[in-house]
């Protein structure tokens, strides 16, 4: 029982981190139409930034953690916003372009960050009581993960509320399902697109200060191998379902755990395998909308 | 109001993806009146429509009350008092009646007491999820949402499409009193509801405006219409759309 539990947990965490990355990839996708792949870079660069800051100011407070986090939003945000205003704006419509222009800028971001921080990890310390455990049903659970789902709840809580009770929000929703009408309403949609670019970068970026303390460390590679998964959570979850990305995220990663546990670790495997089905069986991910 | 032009469309041309399906399409819209487009199935009435919204990729001179507004993004033509009507009506599925409603709202003091004069049914219906509505429900939601604001002009496609005989009717009697309001733009397939509506004309054949001018004339002429359109003037449909 205390492994199932620890498993679990260990999987809603690490289900948490998924979906602060795949909330912002849904939600651009389905409203614009981009595969971003320089999302991992806006996860990674407001990873390394609260990590500066944090360390400045001495890591080991509540207080370093909180700034840490808001520095990680306000950095995601900006850069995701600088992306989208300066190279995706001009390439909508053109898919193609759009993947060579932001795997360039994943490449490239990575040999940045290398060249700034270096090809080793940077390890992150934080408060005390991250690191220790709490005893669940018999099981040590690491304390960071009853942060990571947290905050990443919390995450969800804000953006189905912006969503579902603002303008703003009203326009994205619309948007998602057919931005032609929307635009021949008289709204400027790009203004939402900016707009959602920045909600993703931000949450990016707060996954990206988690993503540090789960792993321990960050480094430039750690946004690129946290994209891969949040892309299949993307794609499990619905195009556009921000509750889809949630719901996949959670799906994804405990079955990730579990598997790596009682199957010999092949839970990278199921987790192919599981996306295989899911396109096979209900091509629009499990909230995605039909057509 | 009547004789002003509200609307000039000169030299349009039109094309979704490279092929050309609008081609040189010229006429005036009349303030204080309908005008209808009519027109073949496949004619190119919609494409009209949208290429003069920038919809679809057009070229060609497009004015409103005097003022070039085929430079303009299709966002910024609507705010400048252009309202849209789309054929299939497009309503947001997922959203409520209310929330489409909410969303059209461009203006400071929005027209609701109109759109719940004419359709009492969609503010009972206010949370009601667009996507479960009727056919007809949904057209009135999507003429709606292009009443809620002070436009100069409405555009409307094919707004009795796929409706009964009595929703066909109650639509029409709507569209009556909003011309009061504001001119129109028509595109429809129902010749019945065209004589009715329409004070002048544009047919469009195969990408081009063939003719233009008062309804009253064409609408005498059976063996016009018959020629042009396909169909006898006592005939209801048979007009098809682009």
């Amino acid at each position: 029982m205390s492994t199932v539990a620890l498993l679990l947990i260990t999987g809603l965490g690490l289900g948490a981190l998924y979906f602060l990355v795949a909330s912002g990839l849904s939600l651009i996708y389905g409203l614009m139409g981009v595969l971003n792949f320089a999302h991992g870079s806006f996860l990674t660069i407001s990873a390394f930034l609260a990590w500066e800051v944090a360390r400045r100011i001495g890591a080991d407070s509540w207080g370093s953690l909180g700034l840490a986090l808001l520095v990680g939003a306000v950095v995601g945000g900006i850069v995701a916003a600088g992306t989208e205003l300066l190279l995706i704006r001009r390439l909508y419509e053109r898919h193609i372009e759009q993947v060579l222009v932001t795997v360039g800028l994943a490449l490239a971001s990575v040999a940045l960050f290398q060249g700034i921080w270096g090809t080793d990890p940077q390890y992150v310390t934080g408060p005390a009581w991250l690191a220790q455990t709490t005893d669940v049903l018999g099981a040590r659970i690491p304390n960071n993960r009853f942060l990571l789902i947290a905050v990443a709840a919390a995450v969800l809580l804000t953006l189905l509320l912006f969503l579902r009770y603002t303008r703003f929000g009203l326009v994205i929703r619309a948007g998602v399902e057919n931005r032609s009408m929307v635009t021949a309403l008289g709204i400027d949609v790009r203004r939402a697109f900016t707009l959602v670019f920045t909600i993703g970068g931000a949450a990016a970026g707060i996954g990206g200060v988690l993503a540090s303390h789960y792993f321990g460390y960050v480094s430039p590679e750690m946004g690129a191998s946290l994209l891969i998964f949040a892309f299949i959570v993307t794609v499990i979850g619905g195009l556009g379902s921000l509750a889809g990305a949630a719901l996949a995220a959670v799906f994804v990663a405990v079955i990730q755990q579990f598997a790596n546990f009682y199957l010999g670790g092949t839970g990278d495997i199921m987790v192919v395998l599981l996306l295989a089905v899911v396109l096979l069986v209900r091509p629009r991910g499990l909230l995605g909308r039909r057509g | 109001m009547t004789g002003e032009v509200v609307l000039r469309v000169s030299g349009l041309s039109a094309r979704i993806g490279h092929q050309q399906v609008v081609e040189d399409v010229s006429f005036d819209v009349p303030a204080g009146e309908v005008t209808a487009i009519l027109g073949r199935n496949g004619a190119g009435k919609t494409s009209t429509i949208k290429g003069i919204l920038g919809l679809i990729g057009r070229s060609g001179i497009v004015e409103l009350e005097g003022e070039r507004i085929d430079t303009l993004a299709t966002d910024r033509i609507v705010r400048r008092g252009v309202g849209y009507v789309p054929e299939d009506r497009e309503v947001f599925a997922s959203l409520t009646v209310a929330e489409n409603l909410r969303l059209a709202e461009r203006d400071a003091s929005p027209r609701r007491e109109l759109v719940a004069e004419l359709f009492p049914e969609l503010i009972t219906r206010g949370a009601q999820r667009a996507g479960t509505l009727s056919g007809g429900q949904q057209q009135m939601l999507s003429l709606s949402r292009a009443l809620l604001n002070d436009n100069r002009i409405l555009l409307i496609d094919e707004p009795t499409k796929g409706l009964s005989p009595k929703l066909v009717a109650e639509v029409v009697a709507a569209l009556e009193v909003v011309a009061r309001v504001v001119p129109i733009l028509l595109v429809e397939q129902n010749l019945n509801a065209a004589r009715r509506l329409a004070a002048r004309l544009v047919v469009i054949e195969d990408g081009r405006s063939v003719l233009s001018g008062p309804a009253s004339e064409f609408f005498e002429d059976e063996e016009r219409l018959i020629r042009m359109l396909g169909v006898h003037g006592s005939g209801v449909g048979g007009v098809g759309t682009a």
